[in-house]
């Protein structure tokens, strides 16, 4: 009899201790690049950060939040130490961010071997789409091979052919150019694969005047595609061979080139003129906030504070029902900025990718403009090496 | 692909023209480095001020010429202020040292562009008078900027040469530089040469700067960019030479350009195609490095050494 | 015999170090013994960097080199299924060394800013190999299929032992290096550096000498990478990038050239003020930068001079 007592004030106690403590702190840690050239892309992902969570009223799910950010320098290695500060120092809920793949690869394992959530709000390597798909990784931006294989598709459709492609040599130039040969199958005339950081493209360019193709398709991203832009149109190719490319022209590179980029082509899965409640709401409120035009890296990080906040609006603020947060990102039940899209078995998203253009306004400034779609609900191509099955 | 006689004369004027953009960047640094044996990491730093002011300038008064001639005296003014305020105590140093905390000046200017230009690359274009295109080869259109900057380059290697040789400052200098203590015993300034100097050689970094403002990207950074390369051109040339810049900028420029242009498909004359692929890219970033080792290993003090170092 | 300053610093930042797993415990902060085994991992990489630097007057902006060789010492066989910790941790040191030797018997041809420029070259030629090695990973690096075994208690899944580990490895270092440094071996070095024509006049070959220090610092180096490797548990070939040289070297002369335990506390202040600063500002180079200048200006004894005060020997 004792021992039933016993038992059952123990339960009690137990039962008492497990219920839903007062209101607690949701803990996000933001790994990204604040420091160096690099930087810029942080700082439009943190000003989207904090515009989602003004939006939020300062709550996530109902409850206050601690953003804790950190500078991964660009190093994987400094990475994976803010991850583990993050999950054993600070006792995060949630790691979300980073923008390079390299640095994904270190992090998010780290998280997830933890038990905590990794929510991706840039980099997409095929590795965590296939064979190292986790249930506690989730992205809100795409596979990397995903954007340019919009390009080939939309270039092969058109039926252009003798394209030259040019990429910087390393492991996303290399996978910016099999993507794009994934849905583009006519005629490659060249694969150049030129320095990283190199400034001065009048060799290559050179090259691309002799070879003579029909079409031009580059990756070149940051400092290297404004060179490579500027170093284009001031050869006079502009408009005599038309330049396709992904991750080259965006909101951050346009102010800087210009003119250099009238009539470029890409394709994204997102751009500010995107017509939805959403979108309108973060741009208008991101212009005003802070001055200039949100880039894709910013919609993507204000979409991950969303999807959290849905997950734990869910669970009614019990961060300890993993499950069930996991069950409710899932289902993408939140107003995303780029219209409603759903989750693939490796919590990739299946979404639209449009073909951009950069033009003119009439008031002289330069945007890109969407012109059609190129792919509805898109998958990527790794979801079949994902044993995750829901 | 084929490589006809026109594309490789085409790519020679490329080489040489990214050599004589090299030397720009390069004769300030061989300067002050040959005549007060200093190492300035931080010439990158005022390579990009000199862009970054120039663009402003320009803006500022509708005009890249006035905007490029008032960038000069502004970059000269910023080299003599931090060679006052931080340097001056360096050049007694050894060479670790001042590779260290011209370092640190470095990280310093880069974080204060940002903070005053933000991160992310400014607007630069080319002034309209250049915009067009010169008949040089047939059927090939070369940039009238890109030979604009040929002829200020070598324009610029004219009057240094003429300065360092032929005037009194330039014998003074040379003078400094073989005997510091003598000089100044003979009633020299040596304190104010130097000073001087300096600020030429930021002078040089910043119309390096404001020539390539319009075709590269002026962002927080860009002085690291060309850093190596700048370094691989004094050290392949010979420390303290005009001469040598040139020579060595010439040399890295064509190497760099034609490795860049003919290394695969020279490659895949001798193993498979899709091994040069893969070989042609790295072999070409590796190349002037290569190249230099090669100089240093026949001549250790590069190729045109202005005096008996060690 | 009274027991010198030198000493004390050593003994107290040995206490200290070895300190940290237990206050962690029971602090509940597991993630200060993650912060303080990397510091000692930077701390073992400027160890073997001041022994070449410090100690033999070579500026070498290659050093990063052999902490990329030996994390993918580690790397690449872990790839195949090879984690026999003896073997990889091998491998990583003799690796390296052999770097060494052909960077060294080529660079060591030149001297002052030449000697920095080749050295340079080098780091950035070996990095370049590395992004284009695609089967490891390129410029996307890789990950570590599994930490270094070693049978036994020795698991370095576990973080107090790998803490240890680290730790031992770093405390042998100073004592082997101490003995170096002292030995007729060292003073050869030394005496290079402070006058290498005298050197030969007494009838030494200070090429020789500076060429087997240059690998042993090399081989050093390697250790320090596979250590580096299997903290991370990733490796990318950055790791060889002549700014991370830059790092290394800076903590060198943060800590204090020349003296060998300079160089722990330069890499723990080092690597402490980047967390806390980057934490407080984007702008945290604009602090550092100038706080470098300073360092080399005023205080070129570094720290640990500073600590042992006016009674320090010259290194």
């Amino acid at each position: 009899m004792r021992t039933i007592t016993r038992v059952a004030l123990v339960g009690l106690l137990a039962a008492l201790i497990a219920a839903p403590a007062a209101a607690q702190t949701v803990k996000i840690g933001f790994i990204t690049t604040l420091s160096g050239p690099q930087g810029i892309i942080g700082e439009h992902m943190k000003n989207s950060v904090e515009l989602a969570l003004d939006h939020l009223g300062r709550k996530v799910g109902g409850l206050d939040v601690e953003m804790i950010y950190g500078d991964d320098q660009v190093k994987p290695d400094v990475g994976k130490q803010l991850a583990d500060e993050m999950l054993k120092k600070h006792k995060v809920h949630f790691v979300s961010g980073v923008i390079w793949s390299n640095v994904m690869l270190a992090v998010a394992p780290t998280v997830t071997s933890a038990g905590t959530f990794m929510i991706g709000t840039n980099a997409g390597p095929h590795e965590l789409a296939g064979k190292m798909c986790h249930e506690l990784f989730f992205t809100t931006s795409w596979q990397n091979d995903q954007t340019p294989e919009a390009m080939g598709k939309y270039m092969q459709d058109q039926n252009i052919t003798d394209v030259y492609a040019m990429a910087p040599n390393y492991a996303a130039g290399k996978d910016m150019i099999s993507g794009f040969k994934r849905y583009f199958k006519n005629k490659v005339v060249a694969e150049v694969y030129t320095q990283l950081g190199q400034q001065d493209y009048q060799a290559e360019i050179s090259q691309i005047r002799a070879a003579n193709p029909k079409a031009v398709f580059v990756f070149y991203p940051g400092g290297m595609g404004i060179q490579f832009l500027k170093q284009y149109a001031q050869a006079g190719l502009r408009g005599q061979i038309p330049l396709y490319s992904v991750y080259t022209v965006d909101e951050i590179s346009l102010p800087a080139v210009k003119e250099a980029a009238l009539g470029q082509w890409e394709t994204r899965y997102w751009s500010p003129d995107l017509k939805n409640d959403a979108n309108q709401k973060y741009v208008a409120e991101y212009r005003k906030k802070y001055g200039k035009m949100p880039v894709f890296y910013g919609a993507q990080s204000y979409d991950g504070i969303m999807l959290i906040d849905s997950a734990v609006r869910a669970v009614k603020g019990d961060l300890t029902n993993k499950k069930g947060m996991i069950a409710a990102m899932r289902k993408a039940d939140y107003k995303s900025v780029r219209g409603p899209y759903k989750y693939n078995v490796n919590h990739f998203p299946i979404q639209n990718f449009y073909l951009l253009k950069a033009v003119q306004a009439p008031d002289g400034d330069f945007a890109m403009q969407i012109q059609r779609a190129v792919f509805e609900n898109h998958k990527d191509a790794y979801s079949a090496e994902c044993s995750m099955k829901w | 692909m084929t490589v006809t006689v026109a594309l490789v004369l085409e790519q020679t004027l490329n080489g040489l023209q990214y050599g004589v953009m090299l030397f720009l960047m390069a004769a300030g640094l061989t300067l002050v480095f040959g005549i007060m044996n200093f190492v300035n990491l931080a010439h990158g730093s005022l390579y990009m001020v000199g862009a970054y002011l120039a663009t402003a300038f320009a803006a500022w008064s509708g005009s890249f010429v006035l905007g490029a001639a008032l960038a000069l005296p502004a970059t000269l003014l910023v080299g003599i202020v931090v060679e006052v305020v931080a340097l001056r105590t360096l050049y007694e140093r050894d060479h670790l040292d001042q590779v260290l905390a011209t370092f640190g000046l470095i990280l310093f200017f880069n974080e204060l562009i940002a903070i005053i230009w933000g991160r992310a690359a400014i607007y630069t274009s080319l002034p309209p008078f250049l915009g067009g295109h010169i008949r040089v080869l047939p059927g090939v259109p070369y940039p009238a900027y890109r030979a604009g900057i040929i002829l200020v380059g070598v324009a610029v290697a004219v009057l240094l040469w003429v300065l360092v040789t032929r005037t009194r400052l330039g014998m003074r200098i040379r003078a400094g530089a073989s005997n510091r203590t003598m000089v100044s015993a003979l009633g020299v300034n040596i304190r104010l040469l130097y000073t001087l100097v300096f600020g030429l050689g930021a002078a040089l970094a910043g119309l390096a700067g404001a020539m390539a403002g319009p075709i590269y990207s002026v962002q927080p950074g860009m002085g690291e960019a060309i850093l190596i390369q700048v370094f691989v051109v004094i050290v392949i040339g010979g420390i303290g030479s005009i001469r040598g810049a040139m020579v060595g900028a010439i040399v890295v420029g064509m190497a760099d350009t034609l490795g860049r242009a003919f290394l695969k498909p020279m490659l895949a004359t001798v193993i498979s195609p899709p091994a040069a692929d893969k070989a042609g890219p790295a072999l070409a970033s590796m190349l002037i490095y290569l190249l230099m080792a090669a100089v240093l290993f026949f001549r250790p003090e590069g190729l045109f050494p202005a005096r008996g170092r060690s | 015999m009274a027991i010198s300053r030198r000493t004390i610093v050593l003994g107290v930042a040995g206490l200290l170090l070895a300190l940290v797993p237990p206050i962690a415990a029971l602090t509940n902060q597991p993630f200060y013994v993650d912060l303080f085994r990397r510091m000692m991992i930077f701390a073992i990489a400027a160890v073997s960097l001041d022994l070449i630097l410090g100690y033999g007057g070579m500026v070498s902006f290659g050093h990063a080199a052999y902490l990329g060789i030996g994390a993918y010492a580690v790397g690449i066989p872990a790839f195949h299924g090879i984690d026999n910790g003896f073997l990889q941790w091998s491998l990583a040191i003799v690796a390296s060394a052999l770097t060494a030797l052909v960077m060294g018997a080529i660079s060591l041809r030149t001297s002052g800013v030449y000697f920095i420029m080749i050295t340079l070259a080098f780091a950035q030629m070996l990095y370049y190999l590395g992004i284009s090695l695609e089967t490891y990973g390129g410029d996307n690096g890789m990950r570590l299929a599994a930490r270094s075994k070693f049978g036994g208690p020795i698991d370095l899944d576990q973080p107090m032992v790998f803490y240890y580990v680290v730790l031992a490895i770093l405390v042998l270092f100073l004592v082997l290096g101490g003995r170096l440094v002292e030995s007729r071996f060292g003073m050869v070095i030394r005496a290079a550096k402070s006058n290498e024509p005298r050197a030969r006049a007494i009838g030494f070959s200070p090429f020789r000498y500076k060429l087997t220090a240059f690998v042993i610092a090399g081989g050093a180096g390697g250790l320090a990478g596979a250590l580096l490797a299997n903290q991370t548990e990733y490796l990318t070939p950055e790791f060889m990038h002549w700014t991370r040289s830059g790092e290394i070297m800076f903590m060198v002369i943060l800590g204090g050239m020349g003296t060998l335990v300079g160089p722990v506390i330069g890499a723990v202040v080092l690597l402490l003020l980047e967390d806390v600063l980057s934490a407080l500002t984007a702008h945290w180079q604009i602090i550092l930068g100038p706080l470098l200048v300073l360092v080399v200006l005023f205080a070129k004894r570094g720290l640990f001079g500073l600590l042992l005060g006016a009674a320090s020997r010259d290194g």
